[in-house]
């Protein structure tokens, strides 16, 4: 695959930077002059950038498939040496997809927002924040070199901590902000480390140059990128072992939620792994990690998500076991590439519509949380049930909504995969679908169904337009975007100049999607039997050993804490207690014998005469007897 | 007859006396005494020497020695008065402040 030269309306991409760029520049450095009309900025920027995104997708359409790929240079960089980097915009098939998703879903949840933070005294900082994400998302999946998407990948990671911790005054959002950022940096560190062994391997870090000469690496090297790679991608995309910021990052308003969980931060390490397919391509090794890592963490992020009683950390948990998949079908190489990333655009429709319905419930609910206190909302909140009715029923991957599709597609290629592996990794993905099924299906009936268990002072009505036309808006694409991209193989011919095609597709309803479907079903059924047909107690029971492990998250900050933290906390100690008894010990010591022997030489200086006067007779003495010494030896 | 070396005898056995009470007595008056007492020891062996060499060296430096002493009195004898007027003490030992 070769990359022509931009032409056309395409010379124009870094307008897709520009305008969230400039929103953030305008609402951040204009201060409280833009606090009454900041918000349309900010809103329209995204909408400006996905209007752009179309007409640079529909100019990509009428070039031949092999001539999609397109680079616009911007400038020279940094130039040292034999060092090199030319930031440029590489538009093609995988980017646009991204594009489309950033800027399409980021402009609905903006407008969203509109509605959402009327009330906070701080909306245009939050826009501000809002637009920054947007922009170094678009950096880091238009960039066409490393270090460009490396400085994507930052700014995300900054933007994330900034509105992660936006209601800094709750120590509980400052501290999930820090617990995100350290998070992501040890991530961060494996991509940084991942680019240098690329540039000493290759010499270059631009896409093109890399790839070009993946072949002539050993596959040791290779193979030692690509797990570097994934630890970078685990720590933006929440994967095991880096997934405890997920959950806490609650902490951060509704939108912002919606914002990392379905358009940007957290499908930026699908991204990664897509985009450096030559690499993994050749580096088995480093694939099968990949999946492994992807289906641990669908499990896991499953389980957490049937035990959370917060209606957000419920779909935190879901949407790291759907990144698991994408991560699972990314690591099945060219056979799942196509399918990671429908199931990417897909989950963007469908988690973006339910963290705004959770969100617009949360805003009716006094900021309650906790699903225990509500049921009965669906006469209430009819709008809202809806759209979120339509986000589950994709989720959980009923035809012939979008999920069913791009979900169904990635656990038959994970059984196409063949032997042990791909048998595990098979029922890995069908577990985990009925799991999601499960828990989906909970939070429908404790938030919707029953009998309201809320407090006196909420009075729930539905929101505003400006915060329903957004939850529609996703709940078609929810509804219609797999069946869209996946039948006919849409996105996989779109997507296989860069990624390469998947084997043709077996059909619909072949053996493990039945077994899924009826899977589903079970857990369906299992969810309305303790959920629905019974009264939901609104304190939680104690729950047996496997509910409480999940409620903690499966002891993941547990881990983290007692395997990182408190060597951490040791390990100073001891560095403290050898400053303090070792190197401070020696110092201090030497000075008080320095001045505890100067005390006591001061006290010849006694003040009487005659013993000063005694001394000058023994120097004297010493003089002249040494003289007469002297002068009797020569 | 008397021969040089019972006039060095006699120095060194004033110089002595003299040394020793600057170091033992606590008088200032007494201790000037004892260093002019030491000054003419030094004096008496100059002039010794000045005998046994036969030349006059050592007489004049007595008398630029006599000159110094008397100078030094002059001084010694003014901080001495001084000193007894606001302390109402001749003792070395009472004047003792400039210490650690």
């Amino acid at each position: 695959m070769t990359t022509l030269a931009a032409a056309g309306s395409q010379r124009y991409a870094w307008l897709l930077l520009a305008f969230p760029l400039a929103g953030a520049v305008i609402l951040l450095l204009g201060g409280k002059r833009t606090n009454s009309w900041g918000h349309l900025v900010g809103a329209t920027m995204p909408v400006a950038a996905f209007a752009y995104g179309v007409v640079a997708f529909v100019t990509m359409l009428s070039y031949p498939a092999a001539q999609r790929s397109r680079d616009l240079h911007l400038f020279n960089w940094i130039d040292v040496g034999t060092f090199r980097v030319d930031i440029g915009l590489q538009l093609d098939q995988l980017s646009i997809c991204f594009v489309l998703l950033i800027t399409g879903v980021g402009a609905l949840i903006h407008i969203f927002a509109v509605g959402y933070m009327a009330h906070d005294p701080e909306r245009r900082r939050f826009f501000g924040y809002m637009n920054l994400f947007l922009a170094a998302m678009l950096l880091l999946v238009l960039a066409d070199n490393y270090l460009g998407l490396y400085a994507g990948w930052e700014g995300v990671g900054l933007a994330s901590y900034l509105l992660i911790g936006f209601w800094y005054f709750k120590p509980t959002a400052a501290t999930a902000a820090k617990k995100a950022f350290i998070a992501n940096r040890v991530g961060d560190a494996g991509l940084s480390i991942a680019i240098m062994l690329m540039f000493a391997t290759f010499g270059t870090i631009q896409f093109s140059g890399v790839f070009h000469a993946v072949p002539s690496a050993s596959s040791t090297t290779l193979t030692a990128i690509c797990l570097l790679l994934l630890l970078g991608a685990c720590g933006k995309s929440a994967q095991l072992p880096l997934q405890s910021w997920l959950l806490d990052a609650m902490e951060g308003p509704t939108p912002v939620s919606a914002l990392i969980h379905a358009a940007t931060m957290v499908t930026a390490g699908v991204y990664l792994i897509v985009r450096s397919n030559p690499l993994f391509n050749l580096s088995p090794d480093a694939r099968l990690a990949v999946t492994i890592v992807g289906a641990v963490t669908l499990l896991f992020g499953a389980i957490i998500g049937c035990a959370k009683d917060d209606i957000k950390k419920a779909l935190a948990g879901s949407t790291m076991s759907q990144i698991g998949y994408m991560m699972l079908a990314a690591g099945l190489g060219p056979a799942g590439y196509a399918f990671a990333i429908a199931h990417l655009l897909a989950h963007g429709f469908f988690k973006a519509g339910l963290f705004l319905g959770a969100g617009s419930v949360k805003h009716e609910m006094n900021d309650e949380v906790d699903m225990r206190r509500f049921g009965g909302l669906a006469k209430i909140l009819p709008i809202t049930f809806v759209t979120f009715l339509i986000g589950y029923l994709a989720i959980i991957g009923v035809p012939p909504f979008s999920g069913f599709f791009t979900k169904d597609s990635i656990i038959e290629a994970a059984f196409d995969k063949g032997g042990t592996s791909g048998a595990i990794l098979g029922c890995a993905a069908v577990l985990g679908a009925a799991i999601t099924a499960f828990y989906m299906t909970r939070v429908m009936f404790m938030t919707f169904a029953g009998e309201r268990r809320w407090e006196e002072s909420a009075h729930p009505h539905e929101v505003p337009p400006v915060m329903t036309a957004p939850m529609i808006l996703l709940a078609v694409g929810s509804a219609g975007a797999g069946a869209f991209l996946i039948l006919g193989s849409r996105l996989a011919d779109f997507l296989a100049p860069v990624t390469g095609a998947p084997p043709e597709s077996k059909g619909l309803f072949t053996l493990p999607g039945t077994v899924t479907l009826v899977l589903v079903v079970v857990g369906v059924a299992i969810a309305w039997a303790i959920y629905g047909r019974r009264e939901v107690p609104v304190t939680a029971p104690a729950g047996n050993f496997a509910t409480v492990a999940a409620r903690k998250d499966l002891y993941g900050d547990a881990v983290n804490e007692s395997l990182l933290m408190r060597p951490g906390q040791w390990l100073t100690r001891l560095s403290v207690y050898f400053d303090n008894r070792g190197i401070d010990g020696i110092v201090n010591s030497l000075a008080a014998a320095m001045g505890g022997s100067s005390g006591r030489l001061r006290r010849l200086q006694n003040g009487f005469v005659r013993s000063y006067a005694l001394f000058m007779f023994l120097g004297a003495m010493v003089l002249v007897l040494g003289g007469a010494l002297l002068v009797v030896r020569i | 007859m008397v021969s040089p070396a019972h006039y060095i005898a006699l120095a060194v056995i004033l110089f002595v006396i003299g040394a020793v009470g600057v170091l033992v007595r606590r008088n200032a008056i007494v201790i000037f005494m004892c260093v002019e007492l030491m000054l003419n020891a030094a004096n008496l062996a100059f002039v010794g020497f000045s005998r046994l060499h036969g030349t006059l060296d050592g007489q004049v430096i007595a008398f630029f020695v006599m000159v110094v002493a008397a100078a030094e009195v002059v001084v010694g004898l003014a901080i001495i008065t001084s000193i007894y007027r606001t302390r109402r003490s001749a003792s070395v030992d009472d004047a003792n402040l400039l210490k650690y």
